[in-house]
């Protein structure tokens, strides 16, 4: 007998009372939706920005006009000399013509240029594929044009989130976007920049991770502040 | 302060390092505090009563519908995942679980291994083993990593260094770390860790994970986490080995936000955590990074065993949060390292006896008050003081007429105390015997010793009072 049929089998030996019933897990947020006033678009931008920026992220408005220029400011700015992007992605025709020095692609395995993308890179810029406003998060789901580690790696992420793909809740994101249906090698939720509270529970940030999060989110141009 | 060493420590010694634990203010001074800011902490994320038992009630079902479905539910993951290209294993103890994590290694002639954050790895002692066979299995959660470099166990499951003060860790840094210069800064200090641990990540052939939730239906692992040591284990090695204890599968994608919702807010009062890792296989062609191989270890080590039992079934509904233990008074005042086990607290005084046996572990149930706050917030709502009484109960005796033994079971019975509450039936069931005995020890209290023990050690002796309570109510009666 191997070991994977004796768990079974002792598993399947155990007294089983009344099964219990399929728990309703739609039903319990309908519930707590109903309870409270319908989201809005604007309720929703507003109470993403409050909980990112609860989080140590920051989260400039932008258009799908004016972003790659403000990215060149921010760049700029914060003085970042390379700036990982990926490609072929919706953002990347965009961004090359905005003028930002240092860009590079992630075009090669991790193994053929592991230490140049730890040592040698200052920040990175992925897609995301939505935000939750409740929690103040993102939805990455890397591929093989955005690897998992350009969200990780480089000190400052660069996220691009557009406003239309704001949920209330995480459950409501699931499952506008059939998560069940499929789910890619790795997804991922982020909600702020690495950190911990591991030392005498001071919080510090950029444990392993990013030390920085900038949430460029896309916006109509009227919604911009 | 007492350190630890990282061999495993016996539990049966639990009495012993409570007493050190109570005496040693500077540990009660650091566990009061970190527990009075954990506590506070969660109690903002739950401002409303009446919310919070309906997100425990679906919680509780959740984790109840899960574990009636266990066998199905583990079958699917197994499928689900040997599908999106995960090698699955079964281990039925730690040894068998150590074995096949060794293996994998040698294969690939492994000389680093880093680990993220998992109880389970140390449930099993995997760093020991690994060390057998002279591989390097470095912890990169900066806690466990900070406790790891002093030669110590975690103190805490979600605060594994809380026992240490900045100073401390000062020290052990500007001693251990090569280059590192004493700073109190810990900001520094995390950089200091930060700049280590990469080094180790980029080196290393194997990363470990634990696993917070495992969805069947779509063979997804779920990592919970604030640092991102768990993302870098889990995408920079060639190959993610994932390790978890078998109870933690649910079916759906859908029930893992309820959980996942209160597990941060219960163990740290956090909305959410930095990061949500949702892991389905390792990398398809095509995709830059990423493992090129990846497993799942999962092990019973006793899990079946309280699974066997309906009611001790419900210690398997924990997520790990942490809350019961920030809470229990008795924790609060002797930290994690006097239990002696893996689990520390309420959840580990009622799990680890299915682990260890009730032979090492028997004493652990009676390290509470039964004043019931663990079971209070709990997220998933595991009657623990229902449970630490039938674990005592168990030890005390054979098993229950209809019921397997549990391991170890009657580990702790003793004729005394069985003479003793013989005599106490006795003496309370004949009103005659009664009155002599009662009548007998106010007469003769002088002879009360007054050394009587354990009691006497940090309290006044007892001695009976001057009349029983039957002649002072006789005598009100009177007048």
């Amino acid at each position: 007998m191997s070991a994977r049929d004796n768990i079974l089998r002792r598993l399947r030996a155990a007294p089983q009372g009344k099964a219990p019933l399929v728990p309703d897990v739609p039903a319990f947020y309908a519930a707590v939706s109903a309870a409270t006033p319908p989201s809005t678009r604007a309720a929703r931008i507003e109470l993403f920005c409050e909980k990112m920026a609860f989080w140590h992220g920051e989260v400039v408005r932008v258009t799908a006009a004016n972003w790659p220029h403000k990215l060149r400011e921010i760049c700029t700015a914060k003085g970042v000399r390379s700036l990982l992007y990926g490609e072929p992605s919706a953002h990347a025709e965009a961004l090359k013509s905005a003028g930002i020095a240092g860009l590079k692609s992630y075009d090669r395995p991790l193994a053929e240029w592991k230490k140049e993308l730890f040592e040698d890179t200052d920040a990175g810029l992925t897609s995301t594929r939505g935000g939750i406003a409740e929690t103040g998060t993102l939805i990455v789901w890397p591929d093989a044009s955005e690897p998992r580690l350009m969200s990780l790696v480089p000190p400052i992420h660069f996220a691009l989130l557009d406003a239309d793909q704001l949920y209330d809740t995480l459950f409501d994101a699931m499952q506008a976007q059939r998560w069940s249906d499929g789910m890619p090698t790795n997804a991922l939720l982020v909600s702020g920049p690495s950190k911990t509270a591991d030392i005498q529970v001071t919080l510090a940030y950029g444990a392993h991770g990013p030390k920085e999060l900038v949430v460029l989110l896309l916006v109509n141009e009227e919604e911009v502040q | 302060m007492n350190t630890q060493p990282l061999d495993f420590v016996p539990a049966s010694e639990f009495k012993q390092r409570a007493s050190g634990a109570v005496a040693d203010a500077h540990l009660r001074k650091s566990f009061r505090g970190a527990m009075d800011f954990l506590i506070n902490k969660r109690a903002a994320q739950f401002p409303d009563p009446v919310a919070l038992e309906s997100q425990r009630a679906l919680a509780e079902h959740i984790r109840k519908y899960s574990l009636a479905r266990l066998p199905e539910l583990l079958e699917q993951l197994e499928r689900k995942l040997t599908d999106n290209g995960v090698k699955v294993h079964w281990a039925e103890n730690a040894e068998e679980a150590c074995a096949i994590i060794v293996g994998i290694a040698q294969r690939h002639s492994t000389k680093l291994m880093v680990k993220g954050k998992s109880m389970v790895s140390e449930e099993v002692e995997l760093n020991h083993a690994m060390a057998d066979v002279g591989i390097d299995a470095l912890e990169s959660d900066m806690g466990e990593y900070i406790v790891q470099l002093d030669g110590e166990k975690p103190s805490h499951i979600i605060m594994p260094a809380i026992h240490k003060t900045k100073q401390q860790i000062a020290r052990l840094f500007a001693d251990k770390v090569p280059g590192a210069r004493y700073t109190e800064s810990v900001d520094e200090l995390i950089g200091i860790g930060r700049a280590v641990l990469r080094e180790k990540f980029m080196s290393a052939e194997i990363g470990l994970s634990g696993v917070n939730f495992a969805v069947a239906e779509t063979g997804t692992l779920c990592l919970v986490e604030n640092e991102g040591n768990g993302r870098m284990c889990t995408t920079v090695p060639e190959v993610h080995i994932a390790i978890t204890g078998i109870e933690k599968v649910v079916e759906k994608l859908e029930h893992v936000p309820p959980l996942f919702g209160l597990l941060t807010r219960s163990a740290t009062g956090q909305a959410i955590t930095t990061y949500f890792n949702m892991i389905s296989g390792p990398r398809k062609p095509g995709e830059k990074d990423g493992p090129g191989e990846m497993h799942l270890v999962l092990v019973d080590n006793g899990r079946t065993q309280a699974y066997g039992d309906e009611q001790l079934r419900s210690t398997l509904q924990c997520i790990r949060c942490g809350a019961c233990m920030n809470h229990c008074p008795v924790y609060t005042r002797i930290g994690g390292h006097a239990y002696g086990t893996t689990y520390p607290g309420p959840i580990g005084e009622i799990i680890s006896p299915h682990m260890l046996g009730l032979n090492a572990t028997h004493v652990l149930p009676t390290a509470s008050s039964l004043c019931g706050a663990c079971g209070e917030v709990c997220p998933v709502r595991i009657p623990i003081p229902e449970l630490l009484v039938r674990l005592r109960e168990e030890a005390q005796h054979d098993a229950r007429p209809g019921h397997a033994p549990l391991r170890g079971q009657g580990a702790a019975k003793s004729r005394l105390v069985d003479a003793v509450w013989s005599g106490w039936a006795a003496l309370y069931t004949r009103p005659a015997f009664y009155r002599a005995f009662g009548w007998l020890a106010t007469r003769f209290r002088a002879l009360t010793p007054p050394m009587q023990g354990g009691w006497t050690v940090s309290r006044t002796p007892m001695k009976p009072a001057a009349r029983t309570l039957h002649e002072l109510m006789a005598e009100r009666t009177k007048r």
